[in-house]
Order: structure tokens, then C-alpha cells, then sequence
């Protein structure tokens, strides 16, 4: 059985149908990238996945052993307050109280595995600086380390990409495609850069306003909606995303939806 | 102003201001914990709130001839329950909730206790009388500090959590809503036991002042608690201090003294971001 399987869901924006008849399953070791213009749901179904708000019709069910409380989730930066008071150590250890039932207080274990989560992200040296101080990649990957230390199993990045700079940009990626390759974790993320997720995700979900797609990577550039999102007239222009020279979407398309998201 | 020792008579010491010394340092540890959390989840408007509906209940106890913090304490931790659920899930809008619902409470309590003629035995209440509490209230508000502060202690790590990223504590299979709901209780229970010594008027400044002045010094979450409680517990000694010497109101003497530190604070945090310029 899979990780999530979503069969026949409703996803509703306000009162606002969004999508119908929607069915896709995650499974263990996958690395899925949601993509979609703006409005087509993403960021609600981001929300239906993390049980942050339940499908309107359908079900989502949870299988393979994985619970919820084993779950990390990688929030959009502006859902975070920027002016509160918290170091970088506070911040990771936080990701582990899911699995903490009884226990009042952090375990030796728990310092431990925020330890090496922060290691293995590069942050140990900023462990006693104060989170609202760092920049934005800094952010990033302290809340990523708070992330993997909820999780052993499931990774939710809900469009992690949004106002960082190109280089840290690339340097996400390869963190991901290491926790995922080396340790194993299965990956959902949402983005609206589908260059970057064609290239490094295994799973493509095409959520749009009149037709979706879920398949493989390969299969998504040779289908209809694939080529027309991914563009048929491409440029050959080097993504500001990917430290790949491929194709990349005409300047207009792409500038506009990056205004029209941040 | 007044010769201290003239008023510090054994008699005084022992029978009015030791008791209220430690009921005030008991609650006002409570507030300023509480406070931290109710200013970083931006919902300082629940204190307030919660002292109106505490101060139009305690109209309708005295009116009823009820004990008043029995009645109160209950009465408050529902309404912390509702207000939450209202902020949560209003399409008015949390403040707004807040301030319909707060608002028409006190105002059943004021319509009670003037229709049974009692506006003057409640209008201390609004203002506080620290130094006229009883011997039973300051054990009962002891106790309750007590119980206040040992299941903020317990819950600490979970109660940042849920202030710091409340969406991904929830996603991560945190029981929000039950730790949401803590904090309602342990202010509510707060702002009753405040209520009493300091008046309906000016609890929730009692939270806000400590928390908001340590957030101007500290850069950790701990450090801010911390910092808030020693502020909080200070500024009530002195306050009760000042009020002694000037014969002034306690509840007032406390919160200026607040002020005066927040106002320090902001001084020294603005000096320290001055002389570390690009850091901040």
C-alpha cells in the first residue's frame, strides 16, 4: 500500500471548486512535485496532505505504516513570524516533539538528532544565533533540519523556492536529492518552477484548471499538457533555478507567474 | 509621600502586606509567562477581553451574593474556550469577536449589579485592592499560581511549538487545539487571580508589558521568558513599593513602573542596534 493515496478528492478554495475527480498515490521512495498555474489548488492540497483541512469529497487515506505524527513539513517562509525570538537550536528541537507522547521534556536523544540533523544541513555553527536574524537560505535550512527531525519517512515542502536567491536555490535541491537518495526519505513538494521539478523529481502531479496529469517525469514531457506547460517553443536559456543548462520556458510565461506568486 | 516605617508596623507587615506580597508575586509570575506566548501568537486582545467577561461576572456573583473568584474562574475558563473558537473560525474576525462578545458580558454584569444597587462593592474589582485581599484569597491565588506555573513548566516545550509555527506543529501531529486550549485556561485562571489585585482594568497590561519589554532584550525564546518573569516580579515589587510610599493606587504604581522599563528597554535595544549597525 502507499505512503498517501488520494482517490476521487474535491478540493474547494473558499467556495470556490478548485478541482474534482482528483486521484494520485505517493509512494515509499517517491520524490513527487506538484505543479499547477496559480489557483489551480496547489497550495490546498498542500493543506488536504498535511491535514491541515479535509478534502471536500474523496478520500486521502495514510497506508504503509505512516502515521501522522511522522510526518516533516517545510513551510512558505512568510507563514513563519520573522520577528520572534527563538535561536536556531530552539527552532530544530521543536521538530521533534511528534515523537514525543508522555515525555515532558527534550530527551538526550532528541538533542542528539537535532545535533545531527543541524550537522548535516551546516548549521551547527549558527545553533545559539537568533533564527530572525539569519538570511533567507540560512532560514531556510533551519526550518528544513527542524523538518527532518519530525520526519523519517515523509518530506512536505510547500514551495520551498519562493524569494531565495539562484545559488541557494541550487544548493536546496542537492540537500534534497541527498536526504532523499542517502537517507531515504520520500519526498512531496510543491513548486510552480516545473523546469526544476521535471528535472529532479521521479513523479510529476499536473493539477490545472481543466486537465491534471500524474505519471512519471519521462511521461509528463511527452504528454499534451506536459509539452504545453513546459512550453513548445522553448528557449535555450539557463534556469535561475537548476545549475542545469536546459530548456527553460519563455521569459514572459515564467516572469509572470513568479510576479504573480511572491 | 509617606515614612515607610511609620506604615510598616509588625502588625501591618504580617496581617496585610506579607500576604499580599506573595499573592502578587505569585500571579504576577503567571502573567508574564502567559503574557510571552499571548503577545507572539498575536492574540494579547484575548487578556483583555477575557477581563472584561471576568469583571461582568464577578458584577453578576456580588449581585448574586455567589463567591466571587469560585464563580469567576469558571465562568472565564469557558469564555477562554469560546473566544478561541471565535478567533479561529469567525467570519468577523478575531479582534471583532472578541470585543462583541467581551463587551456585551460586561456589560450583563454592570446591568445586574446596578439593578441590585451594588455598583460601588464592585467598583473596586475594576481598580484592584491588593492590600484588601483575605486570607483565603491569597491562599486560593497561591495555590492556583502554583498549579498555573507547574503545567506551564511541564507543557513549555509544546507551548513554543504551537507560538512559534502552529501549522507545521499541527502537521507534525501536535494536538494543537488541545495546547491552544491550555493556554486559554492558564490565562483565564491568570487574569481572575490578576483581576483581584491589580483590577479588571489593567490585567492584561500586567501580561503584555514584561513580555513585550524582555522581547526588546532577548533573542532566544527562553531568554524572553526568562527575562519577562524577573521584569514582571520586579516591576510588582517596586510598584507595591511606590504605592506604599505615595499612597498611591497598586495596580497603577505596578504598571507605570512597566512602562517606565519598557521604555528603557526600547532605549537600550535602539542604543545596541546603533552601535551593531547592519545587524538585526
Amino acid at each position: 500500500m502507499a505512503y498517501i493515496t488520494c482517490q476521487d478528492i474535491t478540493l474547494r478554495y473558499e467556495a470556490l471548486t478548485v478541482q474534482e475527480h482528483l486521484s494520485f498515490t505517493v509512494e515509499k521512495g517517491d520524490y513527487l512535485c506538484i505543479v499547477g498555474e496559480n489557483g489551480s489548488g496547489k497550495s490546498t492540497l498542500m493543506k488536504c496532505l498535511l491535514g491541515l483541512k479535509s478534502v471536500d469529497a474523496g478520500t486521502l487515506t495514510y497506508g504503509d505504516g505512516l502515521k501522522r505524527n511522522e510526518i516533516g513539513y517545510l513551510p512558505q517562509q512568510s507563514q513563519i513570524q520573522r520577528s520572534f525570538p527563538a535561536s536556531v537550536r530552539e527552532v530544530v528541537l521543536s521538530g521533534c516533539l511528534n515523537r514525543r507522547l508522555i515525555h515532558p521534556f527534550y530527551t538526550k536523544a532528541d538533542k542528539a538528532r537535532a545535533a545531527e540533523q543541524m550537522e548535516c544541513l551546516n548549521i551547527t555553527a549558527l545553533a545559539d544565533r537568533c533564527y530572525r536574524e539569519l538570511s533567507g537560505g540560512q532560514q531556510q535550512r533551519v526550518l528544513l533540519a527542524r523538518a527532518l527531525c519530525a520526519t523519517q519517512k515523509l518530506l512536505l515542502l510547500d514551495e520551498p523556492l519562493t524569494g531565495l536567491d539562484p545559488l541557494v536555490a541550487t544548493e536546496l535541491y542537492a540537500i534534497l536529492r541527498h536526504i532523499h537518495e542517502e537517507h531515504g526519505i520520500t519526498i512531496i513538494m510543491v513548486t510552480h518552477d516545473v523546469e526544476c521539478a521535471v528535472r529532479h523529481a521521479k513523479t510529476i502531479l499536473h493539477i490545472g484548471k481543466h486537465e491534471s496529469f500524474f505519471g512519471s517525469c519521462a511521461d509528463y514531457e511527452k504528454s499534451e499538457v506536459g509539452r504545453r506547460f513546459l512550453g513548445e517553443s522553448v528557449t535555450q536559456e539557463h534556469c535561475s533555478n537548476c545549475d542545469h543548462g536546459h530548456a527553460h520556458l519563455p521569459v514572459q510565461a515564467d516572469g509572470g507567474e513568479r510576479e504573480a506568486e511572491t | 509621600m509617606n515614612d515607610l516605617s511609620a506604615i510598616l508596623t509588625p502588625e501591618f507587615v504580617s496581617a496585610i502586606l506579607l500576604p499580599a506580597l506573595i499573592a502578587g508575586v505569585a500571579v504576577s509570575l503567571c502573567a508574564s509567562l502567559l503574557g510571552v506566548s499571548l503577545v507572539l501568537k498575536r492574540c494579547s486582545m484575548i487578556g483583555d477581553g477575557l477581563s472584561h467577561v471576568g469583571y461582568g461576572t464577578l458584577c453578576i456573583a456580588v449581585a448574586m451574593g455567589w463567591a466571587p473568584m469560585q464563580v469567576t474562574i469558571p465562568v472565564v475558563i469557558a469564555a477562554a474556550y469560546i473566544l478561541l473558537r471565535l478567533s479561529e473560525s469567525s467570519r468577523l474576525g478575531g479582534d471583532t469577536a472578541i470585543a462583541l462578545f467581551s463587551t456585551s458580558a460586561l456589560a450583563l454584569g454592570i446591568f445586574a449589579s446596578s439593578k441590585a444597587n451594588l455598583m460601588t462593592d464592585v467598583s473596586h474589582y475594576m481598580f484592584g485592592s491588593i492590600l484588601a485581599m483575605t486570607k483565603g484569597d491569597v491562599i486560593f491565588s497561591v495555590i492556583l499560581s502554583i498549579c498555573v506555573l507547574l503545567v506551564y513548566l511541564l507543557f513549555y516545550d509544546k507551548i513554543f511549538a504551537v507560538t512559534f509555527d502552529e501549522n507545521f506543529a499541527r502537521a507534525t501531529g501536535l494536538n494543537v487545539r488541545f495546547y491552544n486550549l491550555l493556554i486559554a485556561v492558564l490565562t483565564a485562571v491568570t487574569v481572575v487571580l490578576g483581576m483581584m489585585m491589580m483590577g479588571a482594568l489593567l490585567i492584561s497590561s500586567l501580561m503584555i508589558f514584561p513580555a513585550v519589554t524582555a522581547m526588546r532584550l532577548c533573542k532566544r525564546f527562553s531568554g524572553v521568558v526568562m527575562t519577562s518573569v524577573i521584569v514582571s516580579v520586579g516591576c510588582f515589587l517596586l510598584g507595591l513599593l511606590f504605592s506604599l510610599m505615595f499612597d498611591t493606587s497598586v495596580g497603577a504604581s505596578v504598571i507605570l513602573v512597566n512602562l517606565a522599563v519598557f521604555m528603557i528597554a526600547s532605549l537600550i535595544s535602539v542604543l545596541l542596534h546603533r552601535a551593531r549597525p547592519g545587524k538585526g
